[in-house]
């Protein structure tokens, strides 16, 4: 456990951007107004599946207020290649044919073409004008369907790749990988115990607040500039430069402040039409997604449908375990399947594993990653079967999972081994935690029964490259420089490492998040990695720092070697404070500079587990969470509350993915909650406090020990509820959303 | 035809040319360049564009603009006196009551509903007035506390 | 020396060895060194110079961002693990 002492980390400083977010003046996407901005509006398939037979755009063009249309028509023709714009290997067709679409929309949001227009209601209204013949085909919706025989296939040229090698079938399978351990039969064979379930998940989205915006400016000198709502402005103008086929340096993307992006944000939607849309009407043009478009247009995370097979000896060693994970991509590859077989028996200690993973494309919007992408489906599999061999076997629920708990040196079935990880201090932890023990407390009325149930949950969270520049000014102030979108308060976390290197507090820093011509390369905000790798960058900034203003002293004392200690330079009798020697950098030399980049490696997985209390109303099935509480592993909490926010952030969406959200389609394909009315977050009045709980088992290879904790937090609620719900009711929940309806269903059948 | 609208903005008089559509939060937003208050939904689900139309907590995406002709209007541009916070910012800046930020100015004008309406709320009433608000970062936790500080810190 | 964590899937090229030792500075290095030595892997980790789309390096139980240009020390390990998005259309393969 951590036990170094700083100055500055650990404590809770006030957010940097904080009086500007409470006033109103921080500025988001959408409070951006160039001069002559144009509004944009995009056209989208009212279709899951069909063949666009024409596009006719005249009369919309003849509207006075229009400026520009555009359809996939006005993407430049480049010949199909492989590119990684920060989410890995990806045809650059698929990305394009999600901008907009080209002979065939998949999905009913499906962008078809955009207008910009002189206002945004002209925009809307003209966009209705565009006259699109489509010839409706037959659509899939989930993956077992669309994997099976004669399913109508979304992309003539998909070949399924099985186990690395590319077959010559064209199908829905986009992949088939394996992951394989030990011997799974074998290990079977020895177990007391088996249990093997299956389990389904909807599509569920990653709610953020704020609509994807994006101002676009196709400049006279032949450089476009473009302002959005972005959880990485590197990828945005990656991507806007590869679909738009122009060098990287031709592109300039400013990050807003963003409203919530939770993975949702890492890919692009509407940038590359909204410069398709300036280029031809010569001004600035505006698009900001309608919550509808959000809901229908933008990136969902996958539905799923899960098997698990877990055996066990009688004294609870896990000896074998098994999972078939067949995750929807949405219209085009990519559904995270691979993290979730990476995450699916993460925690555990288990010899002989065999994991098969199936990514599957079916007629609902292209997936995005939403916190931990993939694992949460995975857990609520793997963290409820083990909870019915703990109750086969009369263990207690935690025992079980600290006798098998992965540590480090635990190898998983995809060949990784762990490094020191957190699990069984986290474990270990919710066990002493008092709520693990408290009294579930008499039911509020007849028909109510109480229940408490455990689980955890991993993500193995990314490293990349960040960047970062410290200029430091004559009052001992230092400006921060870096290109991480903060989401949560990271400028202020990665100040306040830069800050206990310099001996300062964080008042003294000044953090800009900026646009990218204006500081080196830095991944997306995403993997929960922001805090980790950006966070170290402003370190080796800072060391640099220290080196530059140990050689002013030097000059300054005639002295060949100066120390630094406690924001203190010193050297024999000479002393100055960081803050005194800035003022006097000027008699010496050149103005002080730090700079960093750097490819962070060895993020550490990060471990987090729930406890929660429920009450079910046996006669309408619905579930009450009484009490929760997040157990995490941050390696150091930098800065706890928002580290806590963060676990308690995740808790809530995880319990609103257990409880209620779901993507409710019509067997057309149509989306019938397309709305915050009827898909249905929790709002205050939905839960409890949320009791926090931070393990730190310091990350070795960071500074100061960070490891991520933006996503493990959102793993484990799902499979807690359904473990807590069979407690109150005696019947197991095998779908996500465990709403009413289907806790009620399940009562009624077991 | 637009319409001319005379109202009181953060305790000001205050004008506006509006297209009879347009909502309270456009008006807001695009006609007086009051960016602070938000639009997530456009329905008034979210309350990211709450406002108090005089004195009542509405969603200003549901109010059309030329509907507050004589009324006061209150914004996340007012709530502040001067350059000194006013003790609901200070208890979210110190309450880490918020993290993107998107819903921060909803939320603090449901707040100041509450608060005028009951200086000292209970747990169930905090999370009642605010319901109407969605944040996807916090999870509720530290904005009922911040509220909570904020009533104590309005009552010394 | 660098040790390789042969997937099970490939282990029939290794002759059933899960773990084995080959020089190399950089996974290219090592990459190269496993298919001198077990020929029946070549074409399985690399082809035409790069990383097979399905795979995604990791050194030490993390995955790494720079690939086969990735340094690795020699008491390090190096693993194939299963690369996250892709999706392969007729015209690419």
């Amino acid at each position: 456990m951590s036990t170094t002492t700083y100055h500055l980390i650990g404590t809770r400083p006030p957010r940097h951007d904080g009086a500007d977010k409470v006033t109103g003046r921080a500025l988001y996407g959408a409070d951006l107004k160039l001069a002559g901005t144009l509004h944009g509006a995009i056209l989208r398939s009212p279709h899951a599946h069909a063949r666009i037979v024409s596009i006719d755009t005249k009369a919309a063009s003849q509207h006075p207020a229009c400026r520009a249309v555009v359809t996939a028509e006005d993407f430049p023709e480049t010949p199909d290649r492989i590119v990684d714009l920060g989410e890995g290997d990806t045809p650059l067709s698929y990305i394009r044919g999600n901008m907009l679409a080209r002979r065939k929309t998949l999905y009913q949001g499906h962008a078809v073409a955009a207008v910009a227009a002189t206002s945004p209601q002209a925009a809307a209204e003209i966009a209705a004008l565009i006259q699109v013949v489509y010839e409706p085909l037959p659509c899939v919706l989930t993956a077992p369907a669309a994997m099976a025989k004669g399913a109508p296939l979304l992309h003539g040229d998909l070949r399924c790749t099985e186990f690395g090698q590319p077959t010559t079938e064209a199908s829905n399978v986009a992949d088939h990988f394996r992951q394989v351990m030990g011997d799974s039969e074998k290990g079977f064979a020895e177990a007391d115990v088996i249990v093997e379930r299956e389990f389904t998940t909807s599509t569920v989205h990653q709610g953020y607040i704020e609509p994807h915006t994006a101002t676009a400016l196709w400049n006279n000198d032949g450089r476009l500039l473009i302002w959005c709502s972005t959880q990485g402005s590197f990828v945005v103008r990656d991507t806007v430069a590869c679909m738009l086929d122009l060098p990287v340096s031709r592109v300039r993307v400013t990050p807003m402040e963003i409203g919530g992006g939770f993975g949702g944000k890492v890919p692009v939607y509407v940038e590359p039409v909204a410069a398709l849309l300036s280029k031809k009407s010569g001004q600035p043009v505006k698009i900001t997604m309608t919550r509808r478009e959000v809901l229908e247009g933008s990136g969902p995370t996958p539905g799923s449908f899960i098997r698990v097979k877990i055996g066990a000896k009688q004294d609870g060693t896990l000896v074998a375990a098994q999972a078939y994970l067949a995750y929807e991509a949405g219209a085009y590859p990519g559904a995270m399947v691979a993290p979730a077989a990476t995450c699916v028996f993460a925690a555990y200690d288990i010899a002989n594993q065999t994991i098969d993973g199936y990514d599957v494309v079916v007629n609902k919007p292209s997936t995005a990653p939403y916190r931990a992408p993939g694992a949460t489906n995975a857990a609520f599999a793997t963290e409820t079967v083990l909870d019915e061999i703990a109750e086969k076997l009369k263990l207690d629920p935690l025992a079980l999972r600290l006798k098998n708990a992965s540590k480090e040196g635990t190898r998983r079935a995809d060949g990784a081994k762990f490094r020191r990880i957190g699990c069984v201090e986290v474990l270990e932890t919710m066990k002493a935690h008092p709520h693990y023990t408290a009294p579930l407390g008499e039911p509020s009325h007849a028909e109510a029964k109480r229940g408490r149930g455990v689980a955890v949950g991993f993500w193995m969270n990314a490293g990349l490259p960040s960047s970062c520049t410290l200029n430091v000014h004559a009052d001992g102030s230092v400006g921060l420089i870096e290109g991480s979108t903060d989401i949560g308060g990271s400028r202020t976390s990665i100040a306040m490492m830069a800050a206990e290197v310099l001996g300062l507090q964080a008042d003294d820093m000044r953090p800009s998040v900026v646009d990218t011509d204006t500081i080196g390369y830095t991944g997306v905000t995403g993997g929960s990695r922001t805090t980790f790798a950006t966070g170290w960058a402003a370190y080796e900034a800072a060391q640099d720092v220290v080196k530059q203003m140990k050689e002013r002293a030097a000059k300054l004392w005639k002295v060949d070697e100066v120390h630094f200690a406690d924001g203190v330079f010193s050297a024999g009798e000479h002393r100055l404070s960081f803050k005194e020697l800035a003022a006097r950098v000027g008699e010496v030399g050149a103005p002080v500079v730090g700079r960093a980049s750097i490819n962070a490696k060895g993020p550490g997985g990060s471990f987090a587990g729930a406890i929660v209390d429920v009450e079910v109303d046996v006669e309408t099935g619905k579930t009450s969470i009484l009490r929760f509480t997040c157990v995490q592993d941050a390696g150091k909490a930098i800065h706890p509350s928002y580290v806590e926010g963060q676990m308690q952030g995740g808790s809530v969406q995880g319990i609103g993915w257990a409880l209620n959200e779901e993507y409710f389609m019509s067997p057309e394909g149509r989306m019938m909650n397309a709305s915050f009315l009827d898909y249905r977050m929790p709002t205050a009045l939905d839960v409890p406090m949320i009791d926090t709980a931070i393990v730190e088992v310091p990350n070795p290879v960071h500074p100061y020990g960070v490891r991520g904790v933006g996503e493990a937090n959102i793993v484990s609620p799902p499979a807690a509820i359904a473990n807590a719900i069979h407690a109150a009711t005696g019947c197991r929940m095998r779908h996500l959303p465990m709403n009413p309806p289907s806790v009620l269903a399940a009562i009624q059948q077991c | 035809m637009k319409v001319h609208v005379q109202f009181t903005l953060n305790g000001e008089p205050a004008e506006f040319l509006a297209e009879p559509r347009q909502t309270l939060l456009e008006c807001l937003r695009d006609n007086l360049n009051l960016t602070g208050t938000k639009e997530g939904c456009g329905d008034g689900n979210c309350g990211s564009c709450s406002v108090l139309l005089d004195g009542q907590l509405v969603t200003s995406c549901l109010v059309l603009g030329v509907e507050t002709q004589g009324q006061r209007v209150d914004t996340v541009e007012g709530i502040a006196k001067g350059s000194t916070l006013h003790p609901i910012q200070k208890a979210f800046i110190d309450h880490a009551a918020l993290q993107c930020g998107i819903c921060t100015p909803g939320f603090l004008m449901a707040t100041k509903a509450l608060l005028d309406h009951e200086p000292n709320p209970t747990e169930p009433q905090i999370r009642l007035w605010l319901a109407n608000n969605l944040c996807r970062c916090t999870g509720y936790d530290k904005i009922v506390r911040a509220v909570q500080a904020a009533a104590a810190e309005m009552r010394a | 020396m660098p040790s390789v964590y042969i997937p099970a899937l490939l282990r029939s090229a290794t002759g059933g060895q899960e773990l084995v030792k080959v020089p190399g500075a950089t996974v290219r290095e090592v990459v190269a060194s496993l298919e001198r030595e077990f020929p029946a892997l070549v074409g399985r980790l690399v082809k035409d110079g790069r990383l097979l789309p399905n795979l995604a390096i990791g050194i030490d139980g993390e995955v790494s961002f720079l690939g086969l240009a990735e340094d690795v020390g020699p008491e390090q390990e190096v693993q194939f693990l299963t690369a996250i998005k892709g999706g392969r259309s007729e015209a690419l393969s």
